[in-house]
């Protein structure tokens, strides 16, 4: 059980540690007493590209792409829900392929490409997904938006290349781009305000005009 | 999130030995069990050893007619190669039916037969637990068991195995293929990887510290209907309450594997042989020494109407 005070005193002494452990480890905490001494920062090179551009960082082994992306480029349209994997809100294309950027370490993603919602398209020249969320009104809050449109990308890429889904009534079959199919491939993708009916809208329309 | 060292593997020996000289190690493949696991604290490596540049995502084919898999092939892959759709869609189908696109872009065929239970007393770590804290106990004894498992636990641990992938894998008689610290390599089938609970909860697998799966083989095809059936709460992107895998031969013979039920694939050989006389008698033989709570007795009536379906459908 934490007490107001309690809690205050132990994130005090963490915050201390955290700033100590370069040189020494925080004995002292409390938390540090039941498991081995914590080691402190390790700080780690890596570089990738990201929207085109090369970028070189130095960074706490700890950060996940998603917070490489967000805090270290301040590119936050990439956004955090969950930071668990089950909201979809995160999703990025990593050399082409949507992943979930929560779940992911940015040193684990050395030489290889990044493309977020900010490199997709730009105001002036959308993304023919991006045009089509705006023209469906595939959205309320916004906030699921750009994991929802980097999704999608993704699907109608993974139907091209012939990946089948759970709904695919013949395994062996070329995938379709049917409504079910798309409902299904973007189930990792949740929208709070519910805006499903429009969002599978847009991307049908986009994947008709692909086809 | 606990501070860690991280390297890049070289080859699959030089991983598994420095696994075994640096205490408190950790492999990384896909991430998306691990990472989960370590920003809750669940799990606290003090070395990462990030698997993901060896070469080991590729598909081969066997001389005996098998395949090998290796163990980072991502499940998307895995799920989507024409020979696996064609022969062995128990797999293919058992790929498809768990997480999400996203997911399985990154989830790695060994990550996947090494994530760790879904059991929610295993996640609160304000909870006691023996698989987390060994020795702890069990808050899901008289907790919310809903989910948890009906044969093969233990007073120490009623956690289940969540994979979709494993369920598939134990009816096609996959070997786990690893590389130990001092280099031997050995393969172990499937039945013999998973341990049971017992008073160890927290020891899962046959591995020893240190050892490194470098690929999963398929022995060659069996042909027959290849059904996976997954009973869940919500239509996509959830765990399985109870799932059924199952291969059916033309002549009414077959295999059959359960997920959801207990700490592993459960399948027993001995009651296929009831598979002529219908999904009751199998799933009396499978279930025989079921031990449920009020929570989640229902997966008895449920384990057995899942698998009148899958029977049903194989035979149509
Ligand atoms: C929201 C959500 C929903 C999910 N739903 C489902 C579902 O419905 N069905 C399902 O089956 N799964 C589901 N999963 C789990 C998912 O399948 C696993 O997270 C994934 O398969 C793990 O693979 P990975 O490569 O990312 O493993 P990692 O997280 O990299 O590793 C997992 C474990 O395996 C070890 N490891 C990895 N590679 C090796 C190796 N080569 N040798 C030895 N040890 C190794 C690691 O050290 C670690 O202990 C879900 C996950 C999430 C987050
Ligand atoms: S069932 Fe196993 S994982 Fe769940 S609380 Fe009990 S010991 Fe922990």
């Amino acid at each position: 059980m934490h007490f107001p005070s309690d809690l205050a005193a132990t994130r005090r002494d963490l915050l201390i540690g955290t700033a100590a452990a370069v040189a020494t480890t925080s004995s002292s905490s409390r938390l540090a007493a039941q498991a081995p001494a914590d080691i402190g920062p390790v700080i780690a090179p890596v570089s990738f590209e990201v929207n085109g551009a090369q970028r070189e960082f130095s960074l706490d082994a700890r950060t996940t792409l998603l917070d490489a992306l967000r805090e270290h480029l301040h590119l936050n349209g990439t956004k955090k829900g969950c930071d668990h994997g089950q909201c979809g809100a995160c999703t990025v294309l990593v050399d082409g392929r949507r992943i979930n950027s929560c779940l992911t370490l940015a040193v684990m993603h050395q030489g290889q490409r990044v493309t977020t919602i900010e490199g997709l398209g730009t105001p002036d020249n959308l993304h023919p997904m991006q045009a089509a969320f705006v023209k469906h009104d595939g959205f309320q809050c916004g906030y699921c938006t750009p994991g929802q449109i980097c999704s999608a990308v993704g699907v109608l890429d993974e139907i091209k290349a012939g990946v089948p889904s759970h709904v695919s009534a013949d395994l062996t079959a070329t995938p379709e781009g049917s409504e079910a199919e798309i409902r299904e491939r973007m189930s990792g993708n949740i929208c709070r305000c519910g805006a499903y009916s429009n969002i599978v809208d847009a991307i049908t329309d986009v994947s008709g005009r692909k086809a | 999130m606990k501070s860690f060292t991280y390297e890049r593997a070289s080859t699959p020996a030089e991983a598994a030995s420095a696994a075994a000289r640096n205490t408190g190690t950790r492999f990384i493949a896909g991430g998306t069990n691990l990472l989960d696991l370590m920003k809750l604290e669940i799990e606290t490596p003090r070395h990462l050893i990030d698997v993901n540049s060896l070469a080991l995502d590729t598909i081969e084919p066997l001389p005996d007619g098998g395949l090998r898999i290796g163990a980072l092939v991502r499940n998307t892959d895995l799920a989507a190669d024409a020979r696996i759709r064609r022969d062995y869609g128990v797999l293919s189908r058992a790929l498809l039916a768990g997480a999400s696109g996203q997911l399985r872009n990154k989830a790695t065929t060994a990550g996947n037969l090494l994530q760790r239970t879904r059991c929610p007393y295993f996640y609160d770590t304000n909870q006691p637990c023996n698989k987390r804290q060994p020795g702890s106990g069990c808050s899901a004894l008289g907790g919310f068991s809903r989910s948890l498992a009906i044969v093969g636990a233990s007073d120490a641990c009623i956690a289940t195995h969540p994979s979709d992938m494993a369920v598939a894998m134990r009816v096609l008689d996959a070997q786990v293929e690893t590389v130990r610290p001092d280099g031997t390599t050995r393969r172990l089938p499937i039945a013999q990887f998973y341990r049971a609970p017992g008073d160890t909860p927290q020891l899962e697998t046959a591995l020893a510290p240190g050892e490194l799966i470098t690929a999963v083989t398929l022995p060659k095809p069996v042909g027959g209907m290849h059904v996976y059936r997954k009973v869940r709460d919500r239509a996509s992107y959830a765990f399985a309450l109870i799932s059924v895998g199952a291969i059916v031969q033309r002549d009414g013979s077959g295999r059959v594997a359960l997920g959801g039920v207990a700490h592993k694939p459960w399948r027993i050989e001995a009651a296929e042989a009831q598979l002529p006389k219908g999904a009751r008698a199998v799933t009396e033989r499978l279930l025989a020494n079921a031990k449920t709570t009020d929570d989640n007795a229902f997966k008895l009536p449920l384990v057995e109407r899942t698998l009148a379906a899958v029977l049903v459908e194989a035979r149509a």
